[in-house]
């Protein structure tokens, strides 16, 4: 395999037609606002592909088919998901993909096929579309790793409930993750986020940028927001990891395992002796304690609000930087004027998508622009193409700050769109915000391509990042 | 302008709040509700982005923007 050259992000839109379009008239269209083109080139290694054994798609670089060749066939489902080549791109793979929106047929890493939303108006009917299930014990229900199939009774709170059920349990908690509650938080997270600062400046330069900041910082918050100790950090953050990314099945069992007695048994001492403010002493006092939820309910809710609350936002954090650092244009406005970090937030979301494949299951028939998904097939939302479809996103794979990324749907959309999304922005503005500012010199510690990001059948960020100032 | 917000498809995302902070808040239970004084929204043009960032739909607009 040769090494993949990603060229500037406005270079590699593919039209209709299969031919690339330089993305002229976009670059013409936006030119007052300082278009991106001179990105500092990203070479990876290409990985082998997730679902390898799906069927292979031509890679950009390996000669175009035969154009009578192209026509007689049924164009081969992609195999989803890929491993990025860049952190912040979609795999180039997916390129076709772009050119047959909203919907297309790809190939699951089990060798069964689903429906990919890749279009923006189709993603946000489809994701508030009730006959849309995300109960994953449902016969049929996709999966995208052998992760996902390791606890096939087992339903995560909020995730893999429907309503009327999703709205009570969502309900319960909603009051403490409220765009008032997050800017309230901000204070706590500006100390968390300095002490951290503080401490890589007084041990470095260089520093592991996610180690010592990406993943602490929003492990710190979700702590002190849920009650949970922070000195158990090593344990939990351990066990998320493996519940997120692990391959071997048994592993994630035991992960999941691990966390539920650790929970289970802090909820129960919650019980006994009430002591602290967080979300999950309130929900022993004000629901288990009453009746109204069983222990084995606030377990659920507890891991899912842990694990989703301090691994997504530390990928934000780490797959933020990497990205800021490879666009300097972009880094020296946001550092020239601050004000413009509510923007880059949302626009690092909408270009990052580190959620990237929701899944979902048809209940009934949904006719979607001219094609009907069937009961009982699968359905998985590819945010990365969906947040840079050009109908919604001029210019969609430009970085810019002054583009209105608002209805992207990185935090997801419909009734499960993310809970935690106000504390997470509050979050990276402030992380982000506060690193640029208090490290002026930062840069990477080593060259662009050799810095390590995950794999794409899990949330995408920063294995580690070298960083130094 | 009219607006309504249906509080029973509400999920509290705060998206509106965040959208269009003059004329949406959320409440204590973390639902959607329109600040005093301006439950007609003020003429405030960032409403209409406030009800299309809403994930659930839960807010209609009605009537003659003022």
């Amino acid at each position: 395999m040769t090494d993949t050259q990603v060229t500037a992000d406005a270079e590699i839109a593919t039209d209709p037609q299969g031919t690339t379009a330089a993305q002229g008239t976009t670059a013409t269209r936006f030119a007052t606002e300082t278009p991106v083109t001179t990105e500092t080139p990203v070479t990876t290694e290409p990985r082998a592909a997730t679902a390898a054994q799906a069927t292979p798609v031509a890679m950009p670089g390996e000669g175009a088919p035969c154009a009578a060749e192209g026509a007689a066939r049924e164009p081969a489902p992609v195999a989803f998901p890929q491993d990025r080549t860049c952190p912040y791109r979609p795999p180039a793979a997916y390129d076709p993909l772009r050119a047959s929106r909203p919907l297309a047929r790809v190939a699951l890493y089990d060798g069964s096929t689903a429906w990919l939303v890749t279009g923006h108006e189709a993603a946000r009917a489809l994701l508030s579309d009730p006959r849309l299930s995300t109960d994953r014990t449902r016969p049929g229900y996709p999966a995208t790793s052998p992760r996902l199939r390791a606890l096939p009774g087992r339903r995560a709170a909020l995730l893999n409930v429907d309503d009327p059920e999703h709205h009570a349990q969502r309900r319960l908690v909603l009051a403490n993750f409220t765009l008032k509650r997050a800017t309230a938080m901000r204070p706590a997270i500006q100390r968390v986020v300095d002490e951290r600062i503080d401490a890589m400046l007084a041990q470095g330069p260089p520093a592991e940028l996610v180690s010592a900041f990406a993943l602490p910082v929003p492990s710190t918050v979700i702590c002190e927001l849920l009650g949970v100790p922070y000195a158990d950090h090593e344990f939990f953050e351990e066990q998320s990891r493996r519940l997120l990314r692990s391959r071997v099945q048994q592993e994630v069992r035991e992960a999941r395992d691990r966390l539920d007695d650790y929970l289970g048994t802090l909820i129960d001492r919650k019980l006994q002796t009430p002591s602290g403010d967080g979300v999950l002493d309130a929900l022993v006092d004000k629901q288990v304690r009453e009746g109204t939820m069983d222990r084995e309910e606030a377990v659920s809710l507890a891991t899912i609000l842990l694990v989703a609350g301090h691994e997504t936002t530390a990928n934000m954090i780490s797959l933020g930087v990497y990205t800021l650092l490879q666009h300097p244009e972009r880094l020296a406005e946001l550092r020239a004027d601050p004000s413009l970090l509510p923007a880059a937030v949302e626009e690092l979301m909408r270009m990052l998508s580190i959620a990237d494949g929701l899944l979902r299951q048809a209940t009934e028939d949904i006719e979607v622009a001219g094609t009907t998904i069937r009961a009982g097939e699968g359905v998985v939302f590819a945010t990365s193409v969906i947040n840079r479809d050009e109908s919604a996103f001029p210019g969609a794979d430009t970085l810019d700050w002054s583009r209105s990324a608002r209805h992207h749907v990185a935090f997801g959309f419909g009734i499960h769109q993310c809970l935690g999304q106000n504390l997470a922005r509050a979050e990276l503005e402030i992380a982000l915000g506060t690193l640029l500012a208090r490290l002026p010199g930062l840069r990477l510690a080593v060259p662009a391509e050799e810095a390590r990001f995950k794999p794409g059948d899990t949330i995408q960020g920063m294995l580690e990042l070298p960083v130094t100032w | 302008m009219d607006i309504h917000i249906d509080t029973d498809v509400c999920i509290g995302a705060g998206q509106c709040a965040l959208a269009a902070p003059g004329v949406f808040t959320q409440d204590d239970d973390g639902f959607s509700s329109l600040l005093p004084g301006r439950e007609d929204g003020g003429g405030d043009p960032l409403i209409r982005e406030a009800a299309r960032a809403c994930p659930v739909g839960a807010i209609k607009l009605s009537g003659p923007p003022d």
